[in-house]
């Protein structure tokens, strides 16, 4: 599904004097496959954004369109259960939002609310599979509270409770924040694994650069309500000058490429970890020797 | 001098289980101790322990002499241990900053006259005089922790612990917080203890204990943590991903020192290499 917005404008509050405008005309189109990242300030808009992919904020009267695959939100009869069904949205500190007695009857809930139609059997047989798919054992932790569980543990229920209808889009504010580094590289982990199979796209909104520039193919920068700027890591990052202007800081690999290139020591690389590496190393034994 | 001590404190929240196992440590006035571990260590259990939430059921917690197993020192104990938490939301109380600011103090009935210098005190501390009588709910999380802290600053604690007090918050808050506690505990002396799994957030610190499994894995300088870097990963935390970076160029050949710990410092190191 690809995911198509033009010129989005969302205002939170009534009263037309009073009234804050959180989007000032937003157009950002994802294609399907990829694994988006969307950077920016607190409340730069992004959250308000990605709100409205699953039509959790209403598109407001002449503020614009939004498409995701055949869904138009326009559109009086758009279904949005269906939608929500194909597009899992995960929001920040997720296992805040667990509620049930015990785990499976938490992650079964999505089926229930998304997919009316689906038998006892086949949700029993669903849920198993996603709690699985997060690496936790079905059988020792369905019967269990949602309560009793450790931190990293509700993390993946809640996960699971997303992934559970098997959504094509999967939309992320703030995923790894909270999570230790362990936590955190294996929640990256999962997120490649389930790019691989169903989930076809990625949306991720950030504050962690050296995380965007590592996973991403592409990246919006918004600031002031706007998409100031969209492109590879490597286009984005290269603007470093409006970055700073708008408060965000470099990636280590995008950092190190700039300060190296003012002592005349060029290393050009896509800014991930792995090509950063590679392109000095090159430089300083290759070029050197 | 020590005016935090625990002497071989075991805690349990299930009495099957100990949280915390045989754990003895001594801070000292003016003193910066970062405390990391991964989720489920017992960093926060430790935490609670300082300031009597917790109470061990082997050993003992002293600050500045007064004991946690003692019930009438309780009182005492939490008028010298501040602690803020990590979600900025659950610790406002008042609709107004300075309501919130003299809270603390109000219920400790210290005089008015006293309560008002303590909210300049504590407000001119943080950065957030301005903010005075502003409304917490319309500041950013950055700016409420730092309420939050004002709002611990106002009981004139001896120690400040910040559990995971950044946890929340994005870059620019986490510095925004960071540097006030680095500025507390250097200008005005007040003994600080961070609780984290941020790797980066135990530089500048005095002294590391690194949490694993309920006891205490490592403890040192920043910069003796940071050498042990499969020490490090095998206890679950990741040096800041320019110390990868480092790891990797010197797994390929390239001549760097150990225990670099800043993207500044990488970057000096790599000049210097040209």
């Amino acid at each position: 599904m690809r995911i198509e917005v033009k010129d989005l404008k969302h205002a939170y509050g009534e009263s037309k004097v009073l009234s804050n405008a959180a989007l000032n005309g937003v157009s950002l189109n994802i294609e399907e496959g990829e694994f988006f990242g969307i950077i920016g300030q607190t409340g730069s808009g992004k959250t308000t954004f990605v709100q409205h992919l699953n039509g959790l904020i209403k598109l407001q009267k002449d503020s614009g369109s939004i498409k995701v695959g055949e869904f138009d939100f326009a559109d009086k009869k758009c279904d949005f259960r269906a939608l929500r069904a194909k597009l899992g949205m995960v929001f920040q500190y997720p296992e805040y939002q667990l509620f049930a007695e015990t785990v499976k009857d938490d992650v079964a809930f999505g089926v229930k609310n998304f997919m009316p139609n689906i038998s006892e059997e086949q949700t029993e047989q669903m849920v198993k599979e996603a709690l699985t798919t997060v690496g936790l054992n079905y059988e020792k932790i369905k019967d269990k509270s949602p309560f009793e569980l450790s931190g990293g543990q509700k993390r993946r229920v809640a996960i699971a409770g997303v992934i559970v209808t098997k959504p094509e889009v999967l939309v992320l504010d703030e995923p790894v924040a909270g999570l230790d580094p362990q936590g955190k590289r294996d929640f990256i982990a999962l997120l490649h694994r389930l790019h691989k199979t169903f989930v076809k796209t990625i949306v991720l909104v950030s504050h962690d650069m050296d995380l965007v520039a590592e996973n991403c193919t592409r990246i919006a920068v918004f600031a002031h309500g706007n998409v100031l700027l969209q492109g590879t890591p490597k286009q984005v990052f290269a603007d470093e000058p409006m970055l700073k202007e708008l408060g965000l800081e470099l990636p280590v690999t995008a950092y190190l490429t700039k300060e190296l290139e003012k002592i005349g020591v060029n290393i050009d690389n896509d800014y991930t970890a792995q090509s950063f590496v590679d392109a000095l190393i090159n430089y300083y034994k290759g070029g050197k020797a | 001098m020590a005016i935090l001590t625990l002497e071989n404190v075991s805690f349990s929240y299930d009495k099957r289980t100990r949280a915390i196992k045989n754990v003895s440590l001594q801070v000292d006035k003016g003193e910066y101790i970062a405390i990391i571990g991964h989720n489920g260590s017992g960093k926060s259990t430790l935490s609670k322990l300082f300031n009597g939430l917790c109470v061990p059921d082997a050993g003992e917690v002293t600050v500045d002499g007064f004991s946690s197993r003692n019930k009438k020192d309780l009182f005492e104990i939490r008028k010298r241990v501040g602690v803020v938490f990590q979600n900025p939301d659950n610790q406002l109380v008042a609709s107004i900053v300075e309501d919130d600011v003299a809270f603390g103090p109000e219920n400790l009935g210290v005089e008015r006259e006293e309560i008002g210098k303590r909210i300049d005190f504590a407000l001119k501390a943080v950065g957030m005089e301005k903010f005075r009588h502003s409304s917490p709910t319309r500041l950013s999380g950055g700016q409420k922790q730092r309420i939050a802290i004002a709002g611990v600053l106002a009981l004139n604690p001896e120690i400040l612990v910040l559990d995971e007090s950044t946890a929340m918050l994005d870059p620019q808050g986490r510095e925004e917080v960071l540097s006030v506690i680095r500025k507390l505990n250097k200008e005005q002396g007040v003994t600080v203890i961070t609780v984290s799994h941020y790797m980066d957030e135990i530089v500048g610190a005095d002294r590391v204990f690194v949490m694993n499994d309920g006891e205490i894995a490592l403890s040192g300088t920043p910069e003796e943590i940071f050498k042990q870097k499969e020490k490090i990963t095998s206890l679950g935390l990741e040096n800041p991903v320019c110390s990868e970076i480092a790891q990797k160029l010197i797994d390929r050949g390239l001549n760097l020192p150990d225990g670099i710990l800043t993207r500044e410092k990488l970057l000096e190191e790599l000049c210097a290499l040209k």
